[in-house]
Order: C-alpha cells, then sequence, then structure tokens
C-alpha cells in the first residue's frame, strides 16, 4: 500500500501544475471559444522571468509573485497586440496565430535564455511534511496543493462576488447581451488574458524545479493541461481543477502498476483520456452541454 | 425638443447597406414604433442606434451626438436596448440577468429598490428569481428581458420584436406591461414590430419602414386609421 499511497501523493503533486494550466486554458476558452495553444509556452516564460529575478538575487517567492504580475501585463499586451487584431477571423486563423506564439515564445525564450538546462530554486523544502508510517508526504506536494486551492477558491470568489467577474461570466455566456448593459468586452477579454496568463505562470513556476527549466519544459505539460481541459468541461474551471487532480493521478498509478506504460508510455494517458472523453461525453465531466433550441 | 433625433442615417453589415438615410425621432414620455415587414431594416434601426454595426448619418440624444460612439458608451448614456429573441443571459439566474442589467450603474441602494419594483411588477419573475433564465418560458424570458433592461433605469428603451415567437395571449400581456411601464415610469419607448395592431395601439407615434426607407411616419392614430397605408403596408 505504501507505494499506492506515494504514487498518489506525486500525482496530486503534478496534478495540481496541471490543472493551474487547465485553468488558465478554460478561462480563455470560456470568454473567447479560443484554445490557447500557447499557453504552455507562455507559462514557460513566466517560470524564467522568475528564475531571471531569482538570480537578479530576489527570493525565490518574491521572484514567483512579481513574475505573476508581469505575466499578468504580459497577457494582456500580447491579447492586445497579436489576438485582437484576428479575433473575428475563423478559428483556424486563430488557431494558427496561437501556434505562431507557442514557436515565437519558446524561440525567444531560447535566444535570451538559451537552451542550457538551468535549477530553479525549490520553492518548498524536500524533507516529508508528515509521515504516515511508511509514506511520507512531503512539503512540495502539500504546498502545490494548496496554492491550488487558494487559486481555485479566490477565482471562485471573483466570479461569484465581484462586478469584474459578473463581467466576465456575461461575456463568457452571451456577448451581445453583455455589450448591451454596457460591458466594456474587449476590456473584459484582455483582463480573462492576464489572469489566464497568470495562473499559467503559477503553474510554470511551481512545474519548474520538477521538470527543470528550458524552453521546451511546458511541452508535455501542455497536453496533460489540455487533456484535463477537455476531461473537466473546457467552459468549467471546477471541472478543470477536478480533472488535472485526476489525471496527474492516474497517470503515476498507470506507470506504476501498468507493466509496459512504465514511465516512458506515461504521456499515453492523458491522450486515452481526451478520446474517450470526446467519444462518451463530449462536453466534459462538468461542462455544458449544448442543445440548440429550434 | 425631442429626446431622440435620427436624421439621414445609413448602416448595413459589411458591403451591404441596409438603411438608406432615415429619419425618426422619438419624444419624451412617449412610445414610438417602426413597423415593417421581415428585412425592411427594423432590427438594423435598433443596432444601429446602439452602436453595434457601422452607422453614417446623425443620431442625437439628448443634444448628443451618438454616432461613432462605442456600445458601452451609448449604454452609458441609459439607452437601452432589448434585442431579438433572447435578450438575457440564459446562464444566469432571473437575479443575476437583472443584477447584471443594472452593471454601470454604482447607486446600490438604488438598484435593490429598482430590483425589489421588478419583482412587484412581474410576481412570475419573483417566484423563479432562483431559476436560470434559460429554464423560464418564452414569455417569462421576455417579461425577464424587459426587466434586465428597465434596471438600467432607461431614459430610453429600445424593444425588437417583443411579440417574436410567443402565443397571441401572451403577446397581449408583453404589450399590456410595455403601457403599464411607459404610464407609471414615464419611461421613454421606441418599439419595432411586425404586429402592427398591437403595436399601435399603445403607440403616440409611428413610422413605416420599407426596404430600408421610411415611407411614411404620423401620429398613430393617423396611420392607424389610413387606409391607402393599411393596405398598402400593413395588409390588412
Amino acid at each position: 500500500m505504501t507505494k499506492f499511497f506515494q504514487l498518489v501523493i506525486a500525482g496530486i503533486e503534478m496534478g495540481s501544475i496541471y490543472s493551474m494550466v487547465a485553468l488558465a486554458i478554460v478561462i480563455i476558452y470560456a470568454s473567447t471559444g479560443l484554445k490557447n495553444l500557447a499557453q504552455g509556452e507562455m507559462a514557460m516564460f513566466s517560470a524564467f522571468i522568475s528564475w531571471q529575478l531569482y538570480t537578479w538575487g530576489l527570493g525565490p517567492w518574491l521572484a514567483l509573485v512579481l513574475a505573476v504580475i508581469i505575466s499578468f501585463i504580459l497577457g494582456m499586451m500580447l491579447q492586445q497586440v497579436v489576438l485582437r487584431p484576428v479575433q473575428d477571423s475563423s478559428l483556424l486563423t486563430v488557431v494558427i496565430v496561437t501556434l505562431g506564439v507557442f514557436l515565437g515564445l519558446s524561440s525567444l525564450a531560447g535566444f535570451i535564455w538559451d537552451y542550457l538546462i538551468k535549477a530553479p530554486p525549490a520553492l518548498f523544502p524536500e524533507e516529508a511534511l508528515v509521515s504516515f508510517g511508511s509514506v511520507r508526504v512531503g512539503t512540495p506536494a502539500v504546498g502545490v496543493f494548496v496554492v491550488l486551492l487558494a487559486l481555485a477558491a479566490g477565482l471562485f470568489a471573483m466570479f461569484q462576488f465581484t462586478k469584474i467577474g459578473l463581467a466576465m461570466r456575461a461575456v463568457a455566456f452571451n456577448k451581445e447581451t453583455a455589450m448591451l448593459v454596457g460591458v466594456r468586452v474587449n476590456l473584459v477579454i484582455m483582463v480573462g488574458f492576464g489572469l489566464a496568463a497568470s495562473l499559467g505562470a503559477a503553474g510554470g513556476i511551481f512545474a519548474a524545479p520538477k521538470v527543470f527549466l528550458e524552453p521546451f519544459m511546458m511541452l508535455t505539460i501542455l497536453i496533460y493541461a489540455l487533456a484535463s481541459a477537455a476531461f473537466g468541461g473546457l467552459d468549467s474551471p471546477l471541472g478543470a481543477v477536478i480533472a488535472g487532480l485526476i489525471i496527474g493521478v492516474v497517470e503515476n498509478l498507470a506507470g506504476g502498476y501498468i507493466g509496459f506504460i512504465g514511465s516512458d508510455l506515461k504521456i499515453v494517458v492523458p491522450l486515452v483520456i481526451i478520446i474517450v472523453t470526446l467519444i462518451f461525453r463530449p462536453q466534459g465531466l462538468l461542462g455544458r452541454k449544448y442543445i440548440p433550441r429550434v | 425638443m425631442s429626446l431622440l433625433e435620427v436624421k439621414n442615417l445609413v448602416a448595413g453589415y459589411g458591403q451591404v447597406q441596409v438603411l438608406h438615410g432615415i429619419d425618426l425621432s422619438v419624444n419624451e414620455g412617449e412610445v414610438a414604433v417602426v413597423l415593417g415587414a421581415n428585412g425592411a431594416g427594423k432590427t438594423t434601426t435598433l443596432r444601429a442606434l446602439t452602436g453595434m454595426i457601422k452607422t453614417s448619418g446623425s443620431i442625437v440624444f439628448e443634444g448628443e451626438e451618438l454616432v461613432g460612439k462605442k456600445t458601452d458608451e451609448i449604454v452609458r448614456r441609459r439607452i437601452a436596448h432589448v434585442p431579438q429573441g433572447r435578450g438575457t443571459v440564459a446562464q444566469f439566474t432571473v437575479e443575476e440577468n437583472l443584477e447584471v442589467g443594472a452593471f454601470i450603474r454604482s447607486d446600490k441602494a438604488g438598484v435593490a429598490a429598482d430590483m425589489q419594483k421588478m419583482f412587484e411588477m412581474f410576481p412570475r419573475l419573483a417566484e423563479r428569481r432562483k431559476q436560470t433564465a434559460g429554464s423560464l418560458s418564452g414569455g417569462e424570458q421576455q417579461m425577464l428581458a424587459i426587466a434586465r433592461a428597465l434596471m438600467l433605469d432607461p431614459r430610453l428603451l429600445l424593444l425588437d420584436e417583443p411579440s417574436l415567437g410567443l402565443a397571441p395571449l401572451i403577446i397581449k400581456g408583453v404589450f399590456e406591461t410595455l403601457e403599464q411601464i411607459n404610464k407609471e415610469f414615464n419611461t421613454t419607448m421606441l418599439v419595432v414590430e411586425q404586429n402592427a395592431n398591437l403595436a399601435l395601439s399603445i403607440a403616440q407615434s409611428a413610422f413605416l419602414l420599407e426596404t430600408g426607407e421610411i415611407v411614411a411616419s404620423g401620429p398613430a392614430e393617423q396611420i392607424k386609421n389610413d387606409d391607402s397605408i393599411r393596405k398598402a403596408y400593413l395588409g390588412y
């Protein structure tokens, strides 16, 4: 049983990171209908910013907070400069543009910080926080999970109890009505991108000590995050959080118990989950089902 | 001077011009109707008034030019627009819809009082305040859309075919409500309709729109009783 619990705990740790990036994807999808393929690279860029601030002498947590704030601004700028001009074009055009952002950001990161692997600072001490018999619960696992819960609770409170949250939900559900009650739709979409960039940044910065910091660090995490968003329901933030955790745990258990998967074929797990979701429950766990009224 | 003065309004979608220079005016406190068949440009007229499509010409509201202003700036001048079909957020509860209707207002006490007023005027909505708008009947949704618009505390209320897709009895109820709102709150309204008879019964002035041009206008009473206009444009 020790192995089982150890795998579950490690799964929750990675799953929390998937959830953060999945939340970012869901927020942008809900407000614009766009699956932002560049979300992972944006997170990677944020992780580099955090690392840069750290090497300039800031503490790891201060660097994290500053990087998250900078990411918020960069995310808004990216939306205004790159995506807003094409937002009324066909979906294919917009997807190609996000692919362009994807490639551009990874090249830019390589250009600025080169491709050598960097070791970012650990945000949590490595030793176990508590032990149950032979099961060790590591501080990083608990720490990342708690941060995820805090972010999710903060998002929920913002959506439910603030004016900007009300505006964001109105834009996500019905742009025309949102416009007609005086919501500045473009401003709301811009803030949504900033928010998504910040959430992704948190995911990237927590992922960096685990996968090491380099321009391609988020490639697999993006696939897990997309799987989480699809599995949880592309328009459901709560679904993204739950699905991210489930996928983190399931991939770890599959890797640990199913012989031929091991650690090499783990990446197949999210892909299988995407396919099964799309076949049996296309709207995802908690997503809305679209039933057009005739 | 009239509250809304539209001169030589031209509007359309992309390359297609729908309105070819229409004039209309609405006096403070009155109900004005724009009548016309499908494709005459009724919806386009309202969309032009709230800046949702590219427009030229002149729209003067309370002495201020609106052409070139963005939708949210126009809404901030308290022009409420109930679009065709569903002017509500289907996933929001009744209460949330009313709350979002008052989005630009910062007078919390006034908003709460107005919400109470809406629930008194529409008891059906009060019963369903925690239900999502999408689960309401067509008539209830139209009432909610009107209530949502009233939450803006509008100086001018624009309504796009409030009768669309509703049963005759429900339509009658909607128009009675509009008349009541006009009398009680002195809300100025511009209603766009195909249902000429009913619309004219609550209006003081009327405009006839045909393929993007105003072909007749005058007091509602006069339009209603003019046989030639009735036969040519209203078809009864």
